[in-house]
């Protein structure tokens, strides 16, 4: 393609658009390193926030909390947001569209009201608040990922590859764990990605079912920022900022080895 | 052999039968079933301590209706329409000039833009906080250039609300219209560029049509949570922006006042049933495109 003059225009574009994004976030990174407790000004470079929140003994709870609460709704969602995928492709039943559909809903609706909805059922259930009511709520919004991931990588299917299985006398099981499970495995890990990515990020519904004495990072952070700018929060996200750029750089690296492999795999035949 | 295939297809229909149980329990408990509480839930009293009076009731309904709460309604819709125009005007174009980059330059245009899309919302916003606090980045650069005298105390107003929200979803917008881009045949509007057409008119006759479906989806992916995103509000705004999500929020904790909460949901519910729907009709499909 020709370099035209629009061309580089929309180059700049973008360019300009992706560092704005990144405008906040540089911020928080550079004043965590800040040695005065005022955002406003800055007086040398120190580490001293981070030892301060090496020392917080309530936010490794919180995060310990957050890890364990994204971690099981992932998990659970992955279980039924599969099986769920699997049980209905191919089948045109009423019910089934209706069930997907209600699966659907806690992410098509603004998150409050999932929030609200949940305070007020498991206030009237007589539920106690806490890690349970947690994983609940995040699993309810952490299967639409999984579910839809999986569905559409299933409808995009070659359905010869199980059938000429099947014709060669391989049992349903087998085709299963050898054929379908890993055409279908990576959509599973891209959806498991994005629901724990979810869960571990949010606050809205977080705030509605936790209970006083079980706290998540987010919330954490959200009761923290609300009362007072402290100096620590920078530091927190900048720790966190790096954890999450690394897991999606490692994650984009296992891919392309992943592909690599595959189109090696495919040469050799 | 056609009996044989007939049978197979039976014994993989009982096993499919089996593994959707997990959904339909799940969904029906955990989603179907709080849903119907929630309606109900609006048409109650609120009892006088702490909990719910189960007498039937309209006095919710009737109470959205006074200006005060329709207001709050206004303010919502107002925010999310600016909120979507505003993302709209960014994120289309981000996301269509990345659909025509090189291989390698859209994997890391993806990993750009979803670095800040994992990092929590809260964090990120908190980083806006330090740019439009009095006296913060933003007033010092604007002050450094002479172009204001003062700080302008951006913090605690509508465009700094604006501005978080935009900042919150543009990357479901870009997504989805990138999604929808990618699979856009250039070649059709090359045919089309071979053919006569300007550029401008090829991308109007053949680009952006093919491509609505990203867009509308993507529209769809801001305007809805945009009306719930409380806390955004909450920390750009200050006290002085309340939205529909302030609202349920305030009554179901200080006001105590589950269903009046729960008809307000139940209302924004609609209103976003109403959404749905005209996509639904617009698009002619109920797909969302995007990170789906």
């Amino acid at each position: 393609m020709k370099k035209t003059f629009g061309h580089k225009l929309t180059i700049v574009y973008v360019a300009i658009l992706t560092v704005l994004t990144y405008v906040p976030i540089l911020l928080t990174v550079i004043y965590s390193f800040n040695e005065s407790k005022l955002s406003t000004v800055w007086n040398g470079f120190s580490l001293k926030w981070y030892r301060e929140l090496f020392r917080d003994s309530d936010l490794w709870e919180a995060l310990l909390n957050s890890l364990i609460l994204a971690g099981s709704s992932c998990l659970l969602a992955i279980v039924i947001g599969t099986t769920g995928a699997l049980g209905m492709h191919g089948r045109k039943s009423k019910a089934d569209k209706a069930v997907a559909g209600l699966s659907l809903m806690p992410i098509m609706i603004p998150e409050i009201i999932l929030g609200m909805v949940f305070l007020a059922v498991f206030s009237f259930m007589n539920l106690p608040f806490g890690m349970l009511t947690l994983i609940i709520a995040h699993t309810t919004f952490c299967v639409p990922y999984v579910y839809s991931m999986v569905k559409a990588r299933l409808v995009g299917m070659d359905k010869a590859y199980a059938e000429a299985a099947l014709d060669l006398g391989a049992t349903p099981v087998r085709v299963f764990f050898d054929i379908t499970l890993p055409l279908i495995l990576p959509a599973i890990l891209s959806g498991a990605m994005l629901s724990f990515a979810m869960s571990f990020d949010d606050v809205v519904i977080s705030i509605f079912v936790t209970g006083p004495k079980v706290n998540t990072l987010p919330i954490k952070i959200y009761t923290k920022v609300k009362t007072g700018v402290t100096p620590e929060i920078n530091a927190l996200a900048t720790i966190m900022l790096v954890i999450t750029a690394l897991l999606l750089v490692g994650a984009a690296f296992i891919n392309k080895i992943g592909v690599k492999e595959k189109s090696e795999k495919g040469e050799r035949k | 052999m056609a009996k044989q295939s007939q049978g197979r297809k039976v014994k993989e229909a009982k096993g499919n039968r089996l593994l959707v149980l997990p959904i339909y329990i799940f969904t029906l408990l955990f989603v179907g079933l709080p849903f119907v509480y929630l309606f109900l839930l609006s048409f109650l009293k609120r009892a006088e301590v702490w909990g719910v009076d189960f007498t039937f009731t309209l006095e919710n309904y009737k109470r959205i209706f006074s200006p005060m709460y329709l207001g709050n309604f206004a303010d919502s819709l107002k925010l999310a329409f600016t909120s979507t125009i505003c993302i709209t005007l960014l994120g289309y174009p981000y996301g269509y000039i990345m659909a025509r980059m090189n291989k390698q330059w859209k994997k890391r245009m993806l990993l750009l833009i979803l670095i800040p899309f994992f990092t929590s919302a809260i964090i990120r916003l908190y980083g806006w906080i330090i740019v439009f606090r009095s006296n913060g980045v933003l007033d010092k650069i604007l002050m450094g250039l002479g172009l204001t005298e003062k700080p302008l105390k951006l913090l605690y107003t509508y465009p700094a609300v604006v501005v978080g929200m935009i900042y919150a979803l543009l990357p479901f917008m870009i997504l989805a219209v990138y999604s929808s881009a990618e699979k856009l045949d250039y070649r059709l509007v090359e045919a089309s560029r071979d053919l006569g057409a300007s550029s401008w008119k090829a991308f109007w006759t053949v680009s952006f049509p093919l491509t609505l479906p990203g867009l509308l989806s993507g529209v769809v992916l801001t305007f809805v949570p945009s009306m719930g995103l409380f806390f955004i509000a909450d920390l750009l705004g200050g006290n002085k922006i309340v939205l529909v999500g302030n609202v349920i929020q305030e009554q179901m904790t200080k006001g105590r006042n589950q269903p009046f909460a729960a008809a307000l949901s139940v209302v924004l519910l609609i209103l976003t049933w109403l959404i749905l729907k005209l996509y639904r009709n617009i698009a002619g499909t109920s797909e969302l495109e995007g990170i789906f």
